[in-house]
Parts: C-alpha cells; structure tokens; sequence
C-alpha cells in the first residue's frame, strides 16, 4: 500500500514540502523542487512591483496546477496582519489551504503563539484550512488543534538557524498527542536532520534554507527527499532498542 | 493643479492619478498587470477576482495589489 499522508483532504505521496525563497534564480529554484520531489511548496504574497510589471514570476516557472502552493504569512507579527495576509492570498490563489505563522519577534522568529491562536481561530470561522507554525509545546499545539488548525507545524529550531531538531522529547509528545498531521517546520540544516524528525513519526518536514543556501541547492533537495524517505521508513520500521553496552552480533556458540 | 477627468488613488502606498470611471480591472491593466494573477484589496477590503471589471475606482481609493513571490 501505497505511504500517503492527508491534510484538510488532500492525500500527498511526498512528506517534504519546500520553501521558494532565497534562491539564486527561478530556474534554480523549479530544479530543486523538481529533485526534492515535492508536491507542496511555500509561498509569500507581496505587492506587485509595479514600477516593472513586465518581470518574471515565479508561477512561470513553478506551475500551480502540478505543484500545491501553500502561502505563508512570513513577516507577520499580528493576527491582523497574517489574516489579512491570506484573505488576499485565498483571492490570488482561489484555496483555503494556507500556512499560518505570526512571529513574536525577528530575533529568533519565535512564533507569538497567543497571536496564532488568534488567528487561527479567524481563519477556521472564514473557512480557512490553516496548517500552523508553532513552538515545540504539546500544550500549545492541542490549542491549535483544538481550534480547527488542519495541520501543527512546530518548529525544530529557529527559522533559518539550521541547528537541527534540538527537543526530540517535545516534539515525539506533539506527535503522539496530535490526532492531525506533524509537521517539523524550520531548523532543518542538512539530511540527518529531516530523517531525525520523520523517525520522531512527524508526518513531514518543511524546509527552504537548508536547501536554497547549500553549495549545490539541487543536490541537496535530492539528499533531503531520500533522508525524508529513510527517516520515514525507519519509522515504519521500528527501530530497535538501545542498551548501554555491547552486545555481540555473531553467535558465541561455535567459537573455535 | 486641476486635472480634468482624473482622480487621485493610492496604490500600493503610492500616489497616482488616474482617468476618472475606470473599473478595478481597467486599473490592473493600465499598470501592466494581468488581472487574474493578482489579488486586489481596496480600503481593506478584498474585490473580488470575478467582480473585478464591475468595480469602480473611486476617488481617494486605496488599493493594495499583491500576488505570489518565492518565500519559506
């Protein structure tokens, strides 16, 4: 049988979505979404540059129709700014898939969870289906569950840090409380790390940096579907357990 | 100054006059943009992409035309 996940009713194959910022060029970016296999990416609405409207976009080069856009709220710091925010992007896109984050401060982009509970619960009464960027708190992401968030996405690390997941024990709570999807969102840096997270069983990883500032962005996009894919499998698998000492893996009868 | 037929908007938090009675999407264009790629919000509130051509640019109108860039 075929390892899909479902957020607010859509069935997905790949658990990597990607970011489309901070990328050299769209070509380069349309190849690393291409190599990573990903059928959801982020975007961010803003103004059109009107003074050059003739200037390529990204919908040229990643389509719509074949991968999903998730528009984020990245950069908003109130409830009011983010809701308003995805109220254009639902006119721009015409969904209600969105990805929810209010920040608190731009030091470390800690989300400000009291301004996302606010928000998540105007979105959900407008019809909003919005997968929600939050800190690494059981407690905080059943609120966000229990407010109609279609997806919890805590983060592993500071946006953009690539530290890597610093609380494994928070977030293996979140996913065994959460009865929608986990997905780790930031603090991905490389490979190891977004297989780290799939073996906590978090249904996905969403990264941008980790890919777009690697030396080869479209090598690394690859090194992160297959980590995804590994850390998933391993999941399924079930890991073995972990003794303090050694413990021989040839048989000691026989021995000459 | 008196300028004939036109009226005075924000766009995008700049000024800009332009030729009075023209709907929203006649505005999307004469800015060179096409209108079903974007998202227009005038005084706060979103215009929707189907009513685009019914809705009048009114004078002192503020508008915020937005669509989908790269992001995380």
């Amino acid at each position: 049988m075929a390892d899909t996940w479902t957020v607010a009713g859509k069935t997905f194959s790949s658990r990597l979505i990607v970011g489309t910022g901070k990328y050299k060029s769209f070509e380069q970016n349309a190849a690393a979404v291409e190599a990573s296999g990903a059928e959801i990416v982020t975007v961010a609405v803003r103004r059109v540059n009107i003074s050059d409207p003739g200037q390529p976009l990204l919908t040229d080069f990643i389509d719509p129709k074949t991968i999903t856009y998730l528009p984020n709220t990245a950069g908003c710091f109130t409830a009011e700014e983010a809701v308003r925010t995805l109220r254009l992007a639902r006119e721009a896109g015409g969904w209600e898939l969105v990805k929810l984050e209010v920040l608190g401060e731009a030091k470390t982009l800690y989300p400000d969870m009291r301004e996302t509970l606010r928000a998540t619960e105007t979105l959900v009464k407008e019809g909003f289906k919005p997968m929600v960027y939050c800190v690494d708190d059981p407690i905080a992401a059943k609120q966000l569950e229990e407010a109609g968030a279609v997806a919890i996405m805590p983060l592993g690390a500071p946006i953009g840090s690539g530290l890597g997941i610093q609380n494994r024990v928070t977030i293996r709570l979140i996913v065994e409380g959460a009865g929608v999807p986990v997905l780790v969102d930031a603090g991905v840096g490389t490979a190891s790390d977004a297989a780290v997270a799939m073996e906590l069983g978090c249904d996905g990883v969403l990264m941008n940096t980790a890919i777009a500032e690697a030396k080869e962005p479209v090598v690394m996009a690859r090194a992160m579907k297959l980590a995804v894919e590994s850390g998933r499998l391993a999941y399924l698998a079930g890991r073995m357990g972990q003794r303090r000492y050694a413990d021989p893996s040839s048989p000691l009868a026989g021995l000459i | 100054m008196v300028h004939e037929g036109t009226i005075s908007i924000r766009v995008n938090g700049g000024h800009r006059r332009v030729p009075a009675g023209i709907s929203v999407a006649d505005l999307a264009l004469e800015l060179g943009l096409e209108p079903t790629r974007v998202a227009v919000e005038r005084n706060l509130e979103i215009v929707p992409r189907s009513t685009l051509a019914d809705v009048r640019v009114e004078d002192g109108d503020d508008f915020e035309i937005v669509t989908f860039v790269g992001g995380g």
